[in-house]
């Protein structure tokens, strides 16, 4: 019996919040596809509901029997934008209930796929399902969406880029929480388990388990143990622990997978950060040398994080996929919240981050006047970084109705709180207004 | 199936003899155990192995779950193959 290695575990999971972030189920909706859309929500109910009838418990008892926490059990599916195509209604408002519905009788935490994929152009469903976000969020209370605007492929999809923008100040008139509901990307990618991104891909298998892990704390008490080492030192340390903490991932993903009888999908390898205390992004970055995140260096930093972390996981399991970095989402992550209002972490610096890890603007609450076109030149920025770059990249900002810089939003939970961050006045209106699409970039013909 | 229990608290008298005395009335076969003072804090782990017809999880969790806190220990159950998993390529 390996008593150090058994201390060490168990110190993982108690000491430094290592867990299992997310549980998703992939779920194709492609053989509910019905021209009667009350036909095609019974289909879907009734599949979502017997494929994952036994999911909540299997990951109950996983988390009894191993001691490893399992934070959230999730659901992820086709996009409804081509399940609903087919169907004779312009609203999709029902199939969003229909989600909301199998999720809460299942007691799935979130629900995801209520997406589009108009990097190229929209066919019928697609403009129907993103007129219908800002109502389908209104209406749920577990359904998350993503519209996917632009790919290394095919270039940018400027006409979705501006109506993210409308459609993000719709929601927020509403309500600026549903905000955090809806992601945009750029190189959105089909197995992503964590929310608001999740969708199942058409290329996936009829149902799979996808498995995204957690240990920002397991990380950043590595590397107190190799204070003023070199980096050399410092990314060795970060990929050995990547690899414990990808370990637990995998596995935990291969016990589901086999008493759910469904195939194992990919692990994700991001370090998600949670608003708790040394479970944070942030602190890594401070321990590696920064007074505060935002400081010169901060951008090499984080690349090195992002890559000494996949480097580590790679080995630990036998498929990566999602989106496998370090997420920098403001609202979640109690060390940059703490940058933020201390002035010391703009959105701009934030922007030069996402072009070296995953994923992109998350979680940023801007001030509730901030204009449409605001944001939909927030998106084609960062879209432009994830389309030169072939990463995935996105943008979940959320216009605090009636704030402005300095004040707070309050998510709850897991989702942390905000402080309202300043964004340029200086307007992108013709920009936006132009419409068609950004080519695919040059380094993209491949063939 | 084989299970890791680790047991911590304040060091006193009987705390390796509750304790395998209870595994041994659930049908647990200890077959690795190491103890030690790490603070000042009694730290014991176990081995243990049961047959599931015999004795079922959640039943062993409830019993080491009642037993620490009759004896002011915190007693953690949890199945052996988690930390292979992790430590070993």
């Amino acid at each position: 019996m390996e008593t150090r290695q058994i201390q060490d575990t168990i110190q993982m999971i108690e000491e430094e919040h290592l867990d299992i972030r997310t549980i998703t189920m992939g779920i194709s909706l492609l053989d509910c596809i019905d021209s009667n859309s009350d036909r095609a929500c019974q289909r879907i109910y009734d599949k979502i509901t017997a494929k994952a009838q036994n999911l909540v418990q299997v990951a109950e008892d996983i988390q009894k029997e191993y001691g490893v926490p399992i934070v959230n059990k999730r659901i992820s599916v086709t996009p409804i934008a081509l399940i609903a195509a087919a169907s004779e209604t312009t609203n999709y408002v029902k199939y969003a209930q229909t989600l909301d519905k199998a999720a809460t009788d299942l007691g799935i935490d979130i629900i995801g796929g209520f997406s589009a994929l108009v990097q190229k152009g929209y066919q019928s469903g697609d403009r129907n399902l993103i007129s219908s976000i800002p109502e389908a969020l209104d209406a749920t209370s577990r359904v998350c969406s993503s519209i996917n605007v632009g790919s290394t492929r095919s270039g940018i999809n400027m006409d979705a880029v501006a109506e993210v923008g409308q459609i993000v100040k719709q929601i927020a008139a509403i309500d600026p929480q549903k905000c955090m509901n809806l992601v945009a990307f750029c190189n959105a990618v089909e197995d992503n388990p964590f929310m608001a991104g999740a969708f199942h891909g058409v290329g996936e298998a009829d149902c799979v388990i996808n498995m995204g892990i957690s240990g920002p704390g397991v990380v950043k008490r590595a590397l107190e143990q190799v204070k003023g080492a070199s980096f050399d030192v410092v990314a060795e340390t970060i990929k050995k622990t990547a690899f414990k903490v990808t370990r637990v991932g995998q596995f935990v993903g291969q016990i589901a997978s086999q008493r759910l009888d469904v195939p194992f999908g990919i692990v994700d390898l991001s370090l998600a950060p949670t608003p708790a205390r040394g479970d944070s992004v942030a602190e890594i970055l401070e321990e590696i040398g920064l007074d505060s995140v935002g400081a010169p260096g901060t951008t090499a930093a984080l690349a090195m994080l992002n890559d000494a972390v996949k480097k580590g996981g790679i080995m630990a399991c036998s498929h990566v996929g999602g989106l496998s970095g370090a997420f920098i989402p403001v609202s979640e992550d109690a060390g940059m919240i703490k940058a933020v209002q201390a002035g010391r972490l703009s959105i701009e610096k934030l922007e030069a981050m996402t072009a070296v890890c995953s994923v992109g603007l998350d979680m940023i609450a801007v001030p509730g006047d901030t204009t449409a076109q605001t944001i939909s030149g927030i998106l084609a920025d960062e879209a432009a970084i994830g389309m030169i770059n072939n990463k995935t990249t996105a943008i979940r900002i959320i216009p605090a109705t009636g704030k402005k810089v300095g004040d707070d939003i309050n998510f709850g939970g897991l989702f942390g709180h905000a402080p309202v961050m300043a964004v340029s006045e200086s307007q992108p209106t013709a920009f936006i207004a132009r419409g068609g699409r950004i080519p695919a970039p040059i380094h993209s013909f491949k063939n | 199936m084989k299970v890791i229990i680790t047991v911590v608290g304040n060091d006193k008298v009987g705390i390796v003899a509750a304790v395998s005395q209870e595994l041994a009335q659930l049908h647990v076969n200890i077959i690795d155990m190491s103890q030690t003072l790490m603070h000042g804090s009694f730290t014991m782990m176990l081995m243990g192995e049961f047959a599931a017809d015999t004795t079922s999880f959640d039943s062993l969790q409830k019993a080491l779950n009642q037993l620490g806190d009759q004896i002011g220990v915190s007693i953690h159950l949890q199945r052996q193959e988690l930390f292979d998993a992790i430590q070993k390529i």
